[in-house]
């Protein structure tokens, strides 16, 4: 096949090229703001699923607990604020080193189990954040959640003279935000520590083997993918500019697991598409609000059946055939 | 290589497209509630009610000659699903006014859209945070727990009562409720003189009776929960043989806790709203009309028993076409200002007066205190 360039890019160059141009460009076909709302929830469930593509699509270990990381985000932006005097901004960073911290801390014995059990013991931290999460009312506000302070950045610019709308503005930064971390994941892929992380999905025998500590790189990728949850969770917290404990709900690390896994796994780009498909289809399908769940339902169904190894490998490798 | 990657994203990005908006309509109306999930109890019948209210309104000419259209989403409860409908409700639907919001969570997510957006908001939730402070274009319709809190001291001090046992649920409407009972019991002239939880799964809450029955001087039994929980503690108050009047909360009011309870619930004390009554008002009842009215169109609509919950969704979208036919506009502003005006309102809710200063407008008496006798509601005023 002849190469779409002269000189032809790499598959991470037109990854972030396809995203950008995307993020860029879709803003045109917009027919009212509610779309910006949608790009940026798009926008901050990639983010999270991006992290979950270096946990599950890289390492081939499974979490259904991070939503707790993106509820300890979400929380650390509320409270920061609130009780530490924090700036909004900074208590994301907060969040992030907290929630990275969390993860290691738990990471190391979860870590040992694998498949079931390890679904389990993730599973079991998520249910404790959000159960803590909704039951120190005297901290978070308990299961009614709690206001978040304004972030500042739309003050900021319209003092330096940029007028921005509220909806534009997080689409926008959202849509940085993911770039920046769609870039670092996939630097993370084409590096010595990305290929360790990848010889474990496929054989973690074959893998120490060859020198690789696996304990290691399986605990790491499970705190970069803490972090990305944490700072998805944190950027919801500070666009909703209110927070409760349904943000750490064991129902949102299904989901962002199942965008994960429907986009496909392995790659960014693949996971990118389930954040758009999932957080976009419940808006096209309010026509059918009655059977909502029953399409969303069938066409998971169909996906994993048809197309196993996710949306968008399965599709490539089908268009792959028909052009050579 | 590169092409197939841009050609099989175009692919799946397709598939994502055709987000369509819904026809024009002379005057659009939102809403957003908990239609599916956890909280469905309360969307579902509000969602009904909203639905037969706009075909009647519509059937009978509209309002200002104008047909009305609602706009309606299902946010199961969840405060980011609201917040995204509300944006959805305001920039792409452009509604002069939106009704809905069942759980406290998700009308406090949707506030800032609407505040920012100067769209008139009537909430269905029950905390008292959606209203205090006072935000301009934000009202809601169901009483509130602290007036719960309120309504049942009157009737303790009534008896002659005062020292009263709290035991109350960990979940949101027990803790929320919880705290307005002690920040209330002060001024209402009543001391707690037994604090105790209990956990949304306990399946027995002896230990925690037994505590209260043992304080010194407790004279009533008063329980802040809803769902199993009451029906439990109900229970387990007669089979410890405790002869204290006790109280439920307005979270209880339906049939269903009567039949969990069964026997044990005879005797108990709840403050309701008058459409659980609607039969036995007597005819002087000024809201006589207007329960047994909303009760009977509902339950023909829908063939199902009326509930408290829809309701709220009557008097919000009452007040509504009133504050519109008012205004002789349904713009926005002065659909808003003409809610605000709102003056002897009669709802399913009770009289409501709303101001500047007051976005509720209901006082105690908008509660009926009900007693519960051979299995069945009686009015105790």
């Amino acid at each position: 096949m002849r190469p779409l360039f002269a000189k032809p890019i790499s598959a991470k160059q037109a990854t972030l090229l396809v995203l950008l141009l995307l993020i860029a460009v879709a803003p045109a076909f917009f027919p009212s703001n509610f779309y910006y709302r949608v790009g940026t929830l798009i926008f901050i469930n990639g983010l999270a699923v991006t992290g979950l593509v270096v946990l599950i699509g890289y390492a081939g270990q499974i979490s259904l607990g991070h939503a707790g990381f993106a509820g300890l985000g979400a929380y650390a932006c509320a409270l920061g604020p609130v009780h530490l005097g924090l700036p909004p901004a900074l208590s994301l960073v907060l969040g992030a080193v907290l929630s990275g911290l969390l993860a290691w801390l738990v990471g190391r014995p979860i870590l040992r189990l694998k498949g079931h059990y390890l679904a389990i013991a993730t599973l079991g931290f998520g249910v404790l954040v959000s159960m803590v999460l909704a039951n120190e009312a005297w901290l978070t506000g308990g299961p009614d959640g709690m206001a978040v302070a304004d972030l500042g950045l739309r003050g900021l610019l319209k003092s330096a003279g940029i007028k921005v709308g509220n909806a534009e503005l997080w689409y926008w930064l959202a849509g940085l935000i993911l770039l920046a971390g769609a870039w670092l994941a996939l630097n993370l892929k084409d590096s010595p520590s990305g290929r360790a992380l990848r010889s474990l999905h496929d054989s973690e025998v074959a893998a120490r083997t060859v020198g690789v500590d696996v304990a290691r790189y399986k605990l790491s990728a499970f705190v970069i993918s803490a972090v990305y949850a944490s700072v998805s969770g944190s950027l919801l917290a500070l666009t909703n500019r209110f927070v409760t404990p349904d943000i750490a709900n064991f129902l949102h690390s299904i989901e962002l697991v199942t965008m994960t896994v429907l986009g496909g796994a392995g790659t960014v780009i693949g996971a990118a598409t389930g954040a758009l498909l999932l957080t976009a289809l419940p808006q096209v399908l309010t026509a059918l609000q009655e059977y909502e769940h029953i399409v969303f339902g069938l066409i998971m169904m169909l996906v994993m059946i048809f197309l196993p190894d996710g949306l968008l490998p399965s599709l490539h490798r089908l268009l792959r055939r028909r052009v050579s | 290589m590169k092409k197939s990657i841009l050609l099989s994203w175009t692919a799946a990005a397709a598939l994502a497209v055709g987000l369509a908006g819904p026809a024009d309509a002379e005057i659009k109306i939102g809403s957003t509630l908990a239609v599916t999930g956890g909280a469905s109890f309360l969307g579902d019948p509000e969602a009904r009610t909203l639905k037969m209210l706009v075909d009647e309104v519509n059937a009978a000419g509209g309002v200002n000659g104008e047909k009305l259209e609602l706009v309606q989403y299902d946010d199961g409860g969840d405060p980011n699903k609201a917040r995204t409908f509300a944006t959805r409700l305001v920039e792409d639907d452009e509604v002069v006014a939106v009704i809905g919001g069942s759980t406290t969570g998700a009308t406090m997510a949707m506030i800032p859209v609407f505040e920012e957006a100067k769209i008139p908001f009537i909430s269905l939730a029950g905390a008292v945070v959606i209203i205090d402070p006072v935000k301009k274009w934000v009202f809601k319709t169901p009483h509130t727990d602290r007036m719960a809190c309120g309504k049942i001291f009157e009737d303790i001090r009534k008896r002659g009562l005062s020292k009263v046992g709290l035991i109350s649920g960990s979940g949101g409407f027990g803790k929320s409720m919880r705290q307005q009972c002690l920040d209330v019991a002060g001024s209402a002239g009543v001391e707690i003189v037994a604090d105790e939880t209990y956990g949304p799964d306990d399946a027995d809450m002896t230990p925690q009776l037994t505590k209260i029955k043992n304080a010194a001087g407790v004279q009533a039994i008063l329980n802040a929960d809803f769902g199993q929980g009451p029906a439990i503690v109900t229970r387990n108050v007669r089979q410890l043989g405790i002869a204290l009047p006790l109280y439920q909360s307005h979270g209880v009011a339906s049939k269903s806790f009567i039949e969990l309870a069964g026997e044990a619930a005879e005797g108990v004390r709840l403050p309701a709203s008058a459409l659980l009554v609607a039969d036995k008002l007597p005819d002087s009842d000024p809201q006589k009309a207007v329960v047994v009215g909303y009760k009977a169109a509902y339950e023909k609509a829908t063939g199902e028993p009326v509930s408290t919950f829809g309701g709220h969704a009557y008097d919000a979208f009452q007040m509504l076409v009133a504050a519109m036919k008012k205004a002789g506009s349904s713009e926005p502003a002065a659909v808003r200002d003409a809610i605000e005006q709102t003056r002897g309102f009669m709802g399913t809710a009770g009289v409501v007066n709303m101001s500047a200063t007051d976005h509720l407008g209901l006082d105690l008496t908008a509660f009926r205190m009900l007693e519960i006798r051979k299995g069945d509601w009686t009015l105790v005023e």
